[in-house]
């Protein structure tokens, strides 16, 4: 008789215990999709002022900085239009991404740009935003498999009907040219 | 943490014992007021701990950064603070040209992270990205605050024996009578081998207190490697800033002693950090740098090895 209510009871203990572990990752992994909203919005305010910084500078590039404001434009009205059209969302994202790394490739093809303070700056915070938003998905991935794996998990998965836990998508490159090992050659010619 | 409050109760309660077979007195005053002076210093100290450890460096707060140098390290705290998941952590400068960094605080949502000016002359981005990483990972395994609780401690125990010390000498009491004692006699030997115990308690008190800080932190370090790791994606970054920083080799000035353990690198350059066994092992706050770096090294070839890059394709940004 005692052993039995003392079973039951453990067994309601550790129920409570994977339940909330449960709705913690659950949280946790909400909390870091956001995170990722924030780093691209933060980019995109970061954008119109880092292009005004150096117009003056690179009036001959003129073209690059265009691509850039206009595909920052075409991301900014896509993430207004809500978050159900995370495809297109992460496309535009991707176009941005691609302008903003075509513009610090030509940067660093004018070195005298470079010694001028704001083109420094320029590039400084490009990478940086680059990082935040590589970062921020790294995270949400992370925290995405651990509480994948958690739910899926014996004996954890015999409540995570309970906590209504379904698997999260991990955040993919969706552009093919983006996932190709970039090539790089250093042998002299 | 048990093995502290159970050491304060042993010096304090034992001391009242050995008194009340002297007959002096039955009521524990000395226990009680050994672990509320305890007690009130170890939470002083705890709670005063990070600025006072700032303080001591000579750091300054960069809250609106100036310079490109540190528009950049202010770039990477944030870069890592959004990798690890945690509030960011305010960034401090120590005015040093050694290269070190270390980090404190209570828990992640305060937490301070301080880099020497010779960290942001010699490493390149990547490398003050994993300095940094490190950095939080200590923050992010609460490693902060159990070494400012560990400081404390030391703190808490160095200033109680001071004044304990102080005490016995002043009341002129028979404590260096050994076994004796006007009622002690008849006690006999177990009584002389209590009191001898407990008087090199108070006499390795300190000693045993920063044995244990130090055990503590040597295994962190190893964790805070990985979390670095974890966060970057780029163990190799981190072991080149090691490998740069014990280059370094000078001993960093503006830290002193007694935040030694919060550091990346050992900052008072010890020999004995570098090598293995048993001195080393109980002595140092800092494993091997060797050993870390090919730790860290192991780590980097594996995930190579698993994406199939070669050494010179694989590098990023």
């Amino acid at each position: 008789m005692w052993v039995l209510l003392i079973v039951v009871v453990v067994a309601v203990l550790w129920m409570v215990g994977a339940y909330n572990g449960l709705i913690s990752l659950k949280n946790q992994t909400v909390n870091a999709f956001k995170q990722i909203d924030v780093q691209l919005k933060r980019r995109h305010d970061l954008i119109p002022n880092l292009v005004n910084a150096v117009k003056g500078a690179m009036d001959f590039e003129r073209s690059t900085l265009e691509a850039v404001i206009q595909a920052r434009n075409q991301a900014v009205k896509v993430n207004a239009s809500g978050p159900d059209a995370v495809k297109q969302i992460s496309q535009a994202e991707n176009n941005l991404s691609g302008a903003l790394s075509r513009l610090l490739v030509t940067v660093e093809r004018y070195p005298q740009l470079k010694a001028t303070g704001n083109i420094g700056q320029l590039q400084e915070e490009l990478t940086s935003t680059e990082n935040k938003i590589a970062f921020a998905r790294q995270l949400y991935n992370d925290t995405a498999t651990q509480y994948n794996t958690k739910q899926q998990q014996f004996p954890t998965t015999l409540v995570a009907g309970l906590a209504h836990a379904s698997p999260s998508d991990l955040w993919e490159i969706e552009d093919q040219a983006e996932r190709a090992v970039p090539q790089v050659d250093l042998s002299r010619r | 943490m048990i093995g502290f409050i159970l050491f304060f109760a042993w010096l304090g309660f034992g001391g009242d014992y050995v008194w009340s077979l002297q007959g002096h007195h039955a009521f524990p005053w000395v226990g009680i007021v050994l672990t509320t002076v305890a007690i009130f210093t170890a939470w002083h100290t705890y709670k005063t701990g990070p600025e006072k450890v700032l303080w001591a460096t000579g750091a300054r707060e960069v809250i609106d950064p100036q310079t490109d140098a540190e528009r950049q390290v202010a770039n990477v705290v944030d870069e890592m603070a959004i990798a690890a998941g945690i509030p960011r952590p305010r960034l401090w400068i120590v005015p040093d040209d050694d290269p070190n960094a270390f980090a404190t605080g209570h828990d992640p949502r305060d937490s301070h992270v301080a880099v020497t000016q010779g960290l942001l002359r010699i490493c390149t981005r990547d490398e003050l990205q994993a300095v940094i990483g490190h950095e939080l990972g200590h923050v992010k395994n609460l490693d902060v605050r159990l070494m400012t609780t560990l400081a404390a401690l030391v703190g808490a125990v160095l200033l109680v024996r001071d004044g304990m010390g102080r005490a016995m000498r002043g009341g002129g009491l028979p404590i260096r009578g050994g076994g004796g004692g006007r009622k002690g006699k008849n006690a006999g030997p177990l009584l002389a081998i209590l009191l001898a115990l407990w008087i090199v308690s108070w006499i390795t008190a300190p000693l045993v207190t920063q044995l244990l800080a130090f055990a503590v932190s040597r295994r962190r370090e190893y964790l805070a490697d990985a979390m670095s790791a974890q966060f970057t994606r780029n163990p190799l970054a981190l072991a080149s800033a090691l490998e740069k920083i014990e280059g370094a080799a000078a001993p960093t000035a503006s830290i002193k002693r007694g935040a030694a353990h919060l550091c990346i690198a050992d900052p008072l350059g010890r020999r004995f950090t570098n090598r293995e066994g048993w001195l080393a092992d109980t002595l140092a706050t800092h494993p091997p740098m060797s050993m870390r770096i090919s730790r860290l090294k192991g780590m980097g070839y594996a995930q190579l090895k698993k994406e199939g890059g070669s050494f010179t394709s694989s590098g990023r940004g």
